[in-house]
């Protein structure tokens, strides 16, 4: 059925009243408003072809039989499917690439089955369920005078029958109880939001003299090691027995890098180096997420979320994205071994900005 | 293709779109995705054959000694490994001027010509050497390289190897089917912008593990097919967008109209 061969039906069923069709000009008014507007009603039903026409609704009732006739098929074959592919094999398939046969067949037979009774069932909806609009009036709410004129007394009865009016002590005593019964689980649920953070956001697990040491194999760093644009990963000495390991080393986390002395432009990124080493707080000012993408030739430390850059030889001052603030500096320097060790914690909060962050 | 025009507006059109543009999307990736590239085996160089290749070859940029030219940098204390690396995987003599030489099938020199080549950067001053077979196998042990990938890879060069982008243009290379050498190569001498990996770092022990972890992966099969290039949320946000989406709206639209 084509679009044009629907258009003059619907011209023959727009009578007077209903809705007037943009492309049919314009009726002409009386002027001045009716004392009151009638109810338009439900607009006349159009019958759909499977209504009128009997051969009609027999294919549509075919097309609904296909339908379930296909889920059914399409689950036969996965009940077969699932005991006959071998679910190691795997086969090039079109449009999918090399894939799992199991899991793509499996996977199909299922989704078809399911979305043919799904489209089966709206198909039928649409062509031979019963499609005429409905009004249905409310029930009336209210009760009768009588009934609700009962219930009054059999409440106010209750209540002279329990001797509650008689007996204030017992009245006075239950209203207290129940108040204060509601305090317990109040207090659980302000009690559950956990400890005040206090300043854990603003400090993190470095301490002066703590080694630097290599994530993940946590071994400590000799500065003789660390040759000229390495970047060592770096968790502070003793983090794996800390209490709350991942949240310490969510904030612990430090990039450790080596740059030719000159190439550095800020005297306090040298001072706190040691010998063009310096290290960085890994988590990015912006929202958090760990800056590792350090370029050798152009010292910039990219972050992968939002492409915040920032530039190592000016103290990581940020060059370019959302961030606002530079990544804080580890002061480090070396033990009398050798390894290099923090010399003092992060002197500011690491990470992003936080409301009572000065 | 009248009657193919008459029929565009039927409710199936949209569907046989979007069936069409799944099976085109699919077809052209898997004729576009890049082949494993061939593993060369290196044999010992001869210094003066190197010279004149380097000369041929390479002097236009890195200068007639090597110490640095106009465009290309000092090559003096790079070392074998830094040569084999840049020359082994095509990527030096780069094809044209572009932000970062990148991997090349077409390696210009055979496996003799590059051991010449790194016999001669090797003499100008003392650098890393070409590591031996037996140290880049890759049959160390995964677990341990997946943990070490995942703290010092995993950020530039994607959580399945697949690379990523860096600033400016630059780029961090796809890891799969490289050779274990290469990788061994790569991690030692950091080219471009890559870092350097030293041996003081990560061992050579770790190195094997990592690339060991690679060549896992290489060998992992998709069992949902059509990995749209493991490169995470953006290309897999692209695709739930238009094809996901695109299913819905299709849909919704069919379950809003109303039965001839």
């Amino acid at each position: 059925m084509n679009e044009n061969d629907r258009e003059p039906e619907e011209a023959q069923v727009s009578q007077p009243g209903t809705a007037v069709r943009l492309d049919q000009g314009h009726i002409q008014g009386s002027g001045g408003i009716p004392e009151r507007f009638s109810n338009p009603g439900v607009p006349p039903h159009v019958h759909r072809l499977a209504d009128i026409d009997e051969q009609a609704a027999r294919r549509a009732e075919r097309q609904v039989a296909t339908l379930f006739g296909i889920s059914m098929v399409a689950t036969v074959i996965f009940l077969v499917a699932y005991f006959a592919i071998d679910q190691k094999t795997y086969r090039f398939i079109p449009g999918i690439g090399q894939a799992n046969l199991s899991n793509v067949v499996l996977g199909v037979t299922l989704g078809l089955s399911l979305l043919c009774i799904g489209l089966g069932a709206v198909h039928w909806a649409k062509t031979l369920m019963p499609d005429d609009e409905v009004a249905e009036d409310r029930h009336r709410q209210r009760s009768s005078d009588e009934a609700r004129g009962e219930a009054v007394e059999t409440i106010m009865a209750g209540g002279d029958a329990s001797q509650v009016a008689r007996r204030p002590l017992i009245k006075y005593t239950l209203v207290g109880a129940l108040g204060i019964v509601s305090l317990p689980p109040v207090l659980q649920l302000a009690g559950s939001l956990g400890p005040l953070p206090k300043a854990d956001l603003s400090t993190t697990f470095w301490r002066k003299g703590m080694r630097l040491m290599r994530d993940p194999e946590l071994t400590p760093i000799k500065a003789s090691e660390v040759t000229i644009g390495s970047v060592f990963h770096v968790m502070p000495e003793g983090i794996d027995k800390s209490e709350h390991l991942l949240e310490q080393k969510a904030k612990a986390a430090v990039l450790l890098l080596r740059l030719e002395p000159k190439d550095i432009k800020v005297p306090k990124e040298r001072n706190w180096g040691h010998e063009g080493i310096v290290a960085y707080s890994k988590i990015c000012t912006h929202v958090g997420c760990p800056v590792g993408l350090y370029e050798q030739l152009t010292h910039h430390l990219l972050c992968p979320c939002h492409q915040s850059t920032f530039d190592v030889t000016q103290d990581c001052k940020i060059i370019f994205g959302p961030a606002h603030r530079p990544l804080p500096q580890l002061k480090i320097t070396v033990d009398s071994e050798g390894y290099l060790v923090a010399d003092s914690p992060f002197r500011e909060a690491v990470g992003p900005s936080f409301w009572e962050r000065g | 293709m009248n009657a193919l025009a008459s029929h565009r507006r039927h409710p199936a059109a949209i569907a046989i779109l979007l069936l069409f543009g799944l099976v085109a999307t699919g077809g052209l990736y898997s004729l576009l995705a890049p082949k494993p590239a061939q593993a060369a085996v290196a044999t010992a160089g001869d210094v003066n054959a190197g010279k004149k290749l380097f000369l041929a070859n390479c002097a236009t940029c890195h200068g007639l000694t090597g110490l640095g030219g106009l465009i290309g940098p000092n090559l003096a204390g790079v070392g074998a490994a830094s040569v084999d690396f840049q020359v082994g995987t095509g990527r030096m003599p780069p094809t044209g001027p572009t932000i970062q030489a990148a991997r090349n099938k077409n390696v210009k020199f055979s496996d003799e010509q590059i051991a010449s080549l790194d016999a001669y950067v090797a003499s100008l001053a003392p650098g890393p050497s070409i590591p031996d077979d037996q140290q880049a196998k890759g049959d160390g042990n995964v677990a341990h390289g997946n943990e070490l990938f995942k703290v010092n890879c995993a950020m530039c060069h994607n959580f399945a190897g697949s690379g990523g982008a860096l600033t400016l243009g630059k780029f961090a290379p796809s890891l799969r089917n490289v050779t274990g050498k290469h990788i061994f190569e790569a991690m030692l001498t950091g080219p471009q912008s890559m870092p350097v990996f030293s041996n003081n770092n990560l061992s050579a022990a770790d190195k094997n593990d990592v690339i060991s972890y690679l060549h896992e992966l290489d060998k992992n099969q998709n069992p949902g097919g059509l990995s749209l290039g493991n490169l995470g949320p953006v290309s897999e946000g692209m695709f739930i967008w238009i094809f996901g989406m695109g299913l819905m709206i299709a849909a919704a639209v069919w379950l809003g109209s109303k039965a001839a």
